[in-house]
C-alpha cells in the first residue's frame, strides 16, 4: 500500500501553510527587534 | 520482512507538521519557559519586552530543538517501552532524517536568534546547554550509568542562567545558585517518579537507579540530594541577594520538601501500591520548584 498522491498533497499543504505563518511571525520578530534595538541606540 | 513492509510507506509520506511540534516536547518546555523567565524578572536591570520576549522564545527554541535530537537519537530505545512507542519516530509517522534536520536547523536558529537580538555570551550558554543535553547526556551518559538522570538535570537548570545572561551579559552568584537548585532538585523529582512508575527502561537496557540498585538505595540518594538542594534555595536570603519574603518562603518550602523526602526513607514498601510517600513527594517536587521561583520574583518585584 503506497500513499495517495491526494494524502501526500494534503500534508504537503499543511506544512506549507504552517510555515508561511512562522516566516511571518518571523519577519514581524525581526521588525520589531529592529524598532528595540535602534531605540536602545539613541 | 513485517519493519521493511511497515516503514516503507509510512517515510514516503511526509511528516505532518504536528508530529515536529511533538517532537520538541511542548510540556517539558513550560517549566523552561518560566525558570527562564524568572532568571530573566530577577537580574538587575530591566530588558525592553521585545527583546525579552525574543530571548525566552529563544530558549524555549533550543529546549524544543534539544528534545528533537533526543528523539532522534533515542528512536531504538523508545520502540521498547510502552511510555514513548508512540512518539512520530518510532511510530512510524517521520523519517530519522527529518527529526535531525530538524533539530540541528533548530538549534542553529535559536541560538544565531539569541546572539542577535541580546548577547553572544546567552547564545553561547544557550549552545553548550543543548550540546550538553544532547551529547554528554543523552549519547554519553543516558545508557551507562544509573546517575545519568543527574546529569540530565544539570541540561534542564541552564534556563534562569540563560534567562539572566540575556539581560546582562554575563552570569553572577544568583543564577549560579538557580542553576543549582534546580540541578539538585532533579533527581529527588526524577526518582521519586521512577520507584512508583513500574516503567519498561529495564527492558529497554537503561539504567535507572531504581533497577539498578534497588528502592532503598535510590531512597537514601533522594535525601542525600535533598539536603544540599534545600541549602541552594535558602542561601540567597542569607547572602543578602533576596529580602526575607524570599528567605521565608525559600525555607518553610524546603523544611516540607525535607520532611516529606524524610517520609520517603523511612518507607520500607516495593511495590507501587504503597509509595504514597513517593507520590505525595513527586507531586510537591513540581509546586515546589514553581513556588520557589514565583517568590523569588515576587520578592523583587513587589518588595523592594
Amino acid at each position: 500500500m503506497t500513499p495517495s498522491d491526494e494524502e501526500i498533497r494534503r500534508r504537503q499543504k499543511g506544512r506549507a501553510i504552517v510555515m508561511a505563518l512562522l516566516l511571518a511571525a518571523f519577519v514581524v520578530l525581526v521588525y520589531a527587534i529592529t524598532i528595540a534595538k535602534m531605540g536602545l541606540a539613541s | 520482512m513485517t519493519t521493511a513492509a511497515i516503514e516503507a510507506p509510512a517515510t514516503a509520506l511526509p511528516a505532518d507538521w504536528r508530529d515536529f511540534l511533538a517532537l520538541t516536547k511542548p510540556r517539558v518546555m513550560t517549566l523552561v519557559v518560566f525558570t527562564g523567565l524568572c532568571g530573566m524578572l530577577v537580574a538587575p536591570v530591566p530588558i525592553h519586552p521585545v527583546l525579552g520576549f525574543t530571548a525566552i522564545l529563544c530558549i524555549a527554541l533550543g529546549a524544543g530543538a534539544a528534545a528533537a535530537l533526543n528523539m532522534w537519537y533515542e528512536a531504538d530505545i523508545d520502540a521498547l517501552m510502552k511510555r514513548t512507542r508512540s512518539r512520530p519516530i518510532p511510530a512510524g509517522r517521520m523519517a530519522p532524517e527529518a527529526a535531525l534536520q530538524f533539530g540541528v536547523g533548530l538549534s542553529f536558529f535559536s541560538v544565531l536568534l539569541m546572539g542577535v537580538a541580546t548577547n553572544w555570551f546567552a547564545a553561547a550558554i544557550l549552545a553548550v546547554s543543548i550540546l550538553f543535553y544532547v551529547l554528554v547526556y543523552t549519547v554519553w551518559l543516558k545508557r551507562r550509568t544509573p546517575q545519568n538522570i543527574v546529569i540530565g538535570g544539570a541540561a534542564g537548570a541552564f534556563p534562569p542562567l540563560i534567562g539572566w545572561a540575556a539581560v546582562t551579559g554575563d552570569v553572577a552568584t544568583l543564577p549560579v545558585l538557580l542553576f543549582a537548585l534546580i540541578f539538585l532538585w532533579t533527581p529527588p523529582h526524577f526518582w521519586a517518579l521512577s520507584l512508583f512508575v513500574r516503567s519498561d527502561y529495564a527492558n529497554a537496557g537503561v539504567p535507572m537507579l531504581p533497577v539498578v540498585a534497588g528502592a532503598k538505595a535510590t531512597r537514601i540518594q533522594i535525601m542525600l540530594y535533598t539536603l544540599p538542594m534545600a541549602v541552594a534555595a535558602v542561601a540567597p536570603w542569607p547572602l543578602g541577594l533576596t529580602g526575607a519574603l524570599y528567605g521565608i518562603a525559600a525555607s518553610v518550602l524546603s523544611f516540607a520538601f525535607l520532611a516529606l523526602s524524610l517520609a520517603v526513607l523511612m518507607n520500607r514498601a516495593t511495590e507501587p501500591a504503597g509509595m504514597k510517600p513517593e507520590k505525595r513527594l513527586f507531586a510537591f517536587s513540581i509546586l515546589y520548584l514553581f513556588a520557589v521561583f514565583g517568590a523569588l520574583v515576587t520578592d523583587k518585584w513587589l518588595v523592594v
